[in-house]
């Protein structure tokens, strides 16, 4: 088998198959599994219903993000609900014996934000958790997939899964991106191109010239997003940016364990003439900065285009419903668009590379008039490194709120809920209905773009600021 | 769980990309167990502001009722949350069809014994007009045979399920019980990795 080229993909399931048989799914193993306080109560019942522990708890790490306040963290949690389900991951980690970053640990933050930040993360790994954007990891070149609850109950049971193979993709973007372009607007523009779908069934990998030059985030920014094409997951080969960037990290491998790490993760990059199910390639050139227009994250365009008259993912009444919520009409333009509330933040763009982009954009500018601008950091450690570096000063300045950590108004499970009918540039993954708050509408968009219209009040095409 | 045959009226919802927060809004995700969640299913397309029921939407509807939910392509997109499969089969649902599934959510409702069946557009058609003509109309669905039938026509299609969840539906087995069971290969494996994290 080792004759036969193979991608980055297939080496690491290969080394991860426990048992294969046909007509069945592989028993598949897990590395590292990630917990938060939404999906995972029913499955620490079910633990309890079988009188089984959990099988390896070193492998599990535990943070409360989804539904947390931030604002006053130090406080009781108000909503009670909310009270309660942080209450009970904490009930939860203790009795099953778990690691836990709760409300106020130094260490606690978006998932898909401590684990690579803490060198959790590694190349070559299986990682899981109960929510959609564990897709972020595969930026390492490890295979990272969300799963429910049911299955967050079996990897704490038996370290595995069963899992049929997913087919192949690989994605090339080659060239240099324009200036003012991220790579939020690189997978923007994919989804747009592809769809909502256009991944089901796959799993991608993301290469080309313009992904090799990109950074660790902006790389966890692509790969976060390839759930919004449908597909279980994304990764890029690791190489020595990723070396760099895990070097030193606190749980990242040391000494000789580093040297031998180092030796096997640079064997993981595709083989030569290795084949995937799929290929696609897109010249880094052509993407703008991207927006969303409608309520998929596949209703995308170029911020200089008008929205289609036609539409394009989804059929003429999914469109129509889509822009008589965002009230907005086939052709308009979104340059110059007034907008309400600004959103900085997600597992998609909360990481410190993302803050001080946006830090490096306002300074010395304040917010427009009439907007409410959140800036929500993806971990205590990424604010305490905003600090550290003056950007909270320049935030301030700038009018912005800098609140503490947590998902936030990306799926509004707190109180930071965009009110109804208001527009919201979002730097987050979702725009669907109701998802920042019932009535609210998201525009998504890249960090640069929802700095510049916050200071303007409106959208607007951030390579025309640019000197 | 278990079923093996569901003849029943169906509702249809015949938009695309249905994600999941339409299917259970976020807000709504605090309950530490599984049940309930049926009562909040839809929730935003089924109440207008103030929690009034939105008589244009299918669930308040007294025309349409019945087990099986039919909606279009790519249903269930979005967040991993199972609990809008909980929410399905909380209401009443046992089956969904549509002509595209997301991964994650076919996944949950296959561990929840709630069937996703995938048919073509073009019967997902055939099957959106024989309700608009007759809301009353009925869908057969044979899991053992692996087929459905709009009641009262003579047409079966065929659909496909993998022969391990088949199995898994028709005998009420989960996933768990399989890998608990795997517990010596597992044990194995662990012991022969040659690179360790």
């Amino acid at each position: 088998m080792n004759d036969t080229p193979r991608t980055l993909f297939d080496k690491i399931w290969d080394a991860h198959v426990v048992e294969s048989k046909p007509n069945y799914p592989d028993l598949f193993y897990i590395d590292r599994h990630f917990i938060h306080e939404v999906t995972s109560p029913q499955a620490f019942d079910g633990l309890r219903e079988r009188n089984i522990p959990v099988a390896r708890p070193r492998q599990t790490v535990a943070t409360a993000d989804h539904n947390v306040p931030t604002i006053n963290q130090h406080l009781p949690i108000n909503e009670p609900l909310s009270r309660f389900q942080v209450n009970k991951l904490t009930e939860n980690c203790e009795a099953f014996g778990l690691e836990l970053y709760g409300l106020g640990h130094e260490k606690q933050g978006i998932v898909h934000v401590i684990g690579p930040d803490l060198g959790l993360t590694l190349p070559g790994m299986t990682m899981v958790c109960g929510d959609s954007h564990t897709s972020t990891h595969g930026a390492f070149g490890s295979i990272a997939f969300g799963i429910g609850t049911s299955q967050v109950e079996q990897v704490l049971g038996t370290q595995c899964l069963l899992q049929y193979r997913p087919k192949t993709m690989r994605i090339t973007i080659d060239g240099e991106l324009q200036k003012g372009v991220s790579s939020k607007d690189i997978i923007l523009y994919i989804i747009s191109k592809i769809s909502t779908s256009g991944g089901t069934g796959y799993f991608v990998e993301y290469a080309g010239s313009a992904i090799r030059s990109l950074s660790m985030e902006a790389r966890m920014t692509i790969c976060n997003m390839s759930i919004e094409m449908g597909a279980r997951g994304g990764l890029i080969a690791p190489d020595e940016t990723t070396f760099d960037y895990i070097k030193g990290r606190e749980f990242a491998p040391k000494g000789e364990n580093w040297e031998k790490a180092l030796a096997y993760w640079k064997t993981l990059p595709s083989d030569k003439g290795a084949e995937y199910d799929m290929e696609l390639s897109y010249a880094a050139a052509d993407i703008e900065p991207m927006i969303t227009y409608g309520t998929n994250p596949g209703m995308g365009m170029g911020i200089s285009q008008n929205i289609p008259r036609v539409a394009v993912n989804g059929t003429e009444k999914d469109m129509e419903k889509a822009l008589d919520y965002m009230d907005l009409n086939p052709q308009q333009k979104l340059l110059g668009k007034k907008i309400d509330y600004v959103f900085i933040g997600s597992c998609t763009n909360s990481r410190i590379e993302d803050l001080r982009l946006v830090a490096d954009f306002v300074k010395n500018k304040k917010k427009a008039a009439g907007v409410n601008v959140w800036i929500v950091p993806g971990s205590k450690r990424v604010e305490a490194q905003a600090k550290a570096e003056g950007l909270d000063k320049i935030f301030l300045e700038a009018g912005f709120e800098l609140r503490q950590p947590g998902c936030s108004a990306c799926l509004g499970m707190n109180e930071d809920k965009v009110p109804a009918g208001k527009y919201c540039v979002s730097t987050s993954n979702r725009n669907f209905e109701g998802r920042q708050g019932p009535g609210a509408r998201t525009f998504l968009v890249s960090p640069l773009t929802a700095a510049a219209a916050a200071v303007s009040g409106e959208i607007q095409d951030v390579r025309t600021l640019l000197n | 769980m278990s079923f093996t045959k569901i003849t029943s009226t169906y509702v249809p919802i015949p938009l695309e990309n249905i994600d999941t927060d339409q299917i259970i809004p976020a807000r709504f995700l605090k309950a530490t167990t599984r049940e309930g969640f049926g009562d909040n299913l839809f929730r935003d397309w089924r109440y207008n502001e103030g929690d009034t029921p939105n008589a244009d939407f299918v669930l308040n509807n007294p025309l349409y009722s019945g087990e099986i939910l039919v909606a279009g392509k790519n249903f269930g997109c979005g967040s991993s949350r199972e609990h809008a499969a909980w929410a399905i089969a909380d209401y009443g649902f046992r089956v969904v069809i549509s002509s595209f599934f997301a991964d994650i959510f076919r996944n949950n409702a296959l561990n929840n014994g709630l069937l996703p069946i995938k048919v073509s557009e073009t019967y997902l058609k055939e099957i959106f007009e024989a309700i608009e003509a007759n809301p009353k109309t009925q869908i057969l669905v044979d899991l053992e045979q692996q087929f459905l039938q709009i009641v009262g026509t003579a047409k079966k299609v065929d659909f496909e399920i993998d022969p391990y969840k088949k199995t898994c539906l028709l005998k009420g087995y989960d996933d768990m019980d399989y890998i608990l069971s795997k517990k010596e290969a597992i044990e194995k494996f662990e012991a022969a990795r040659t690179f360790i994290f």
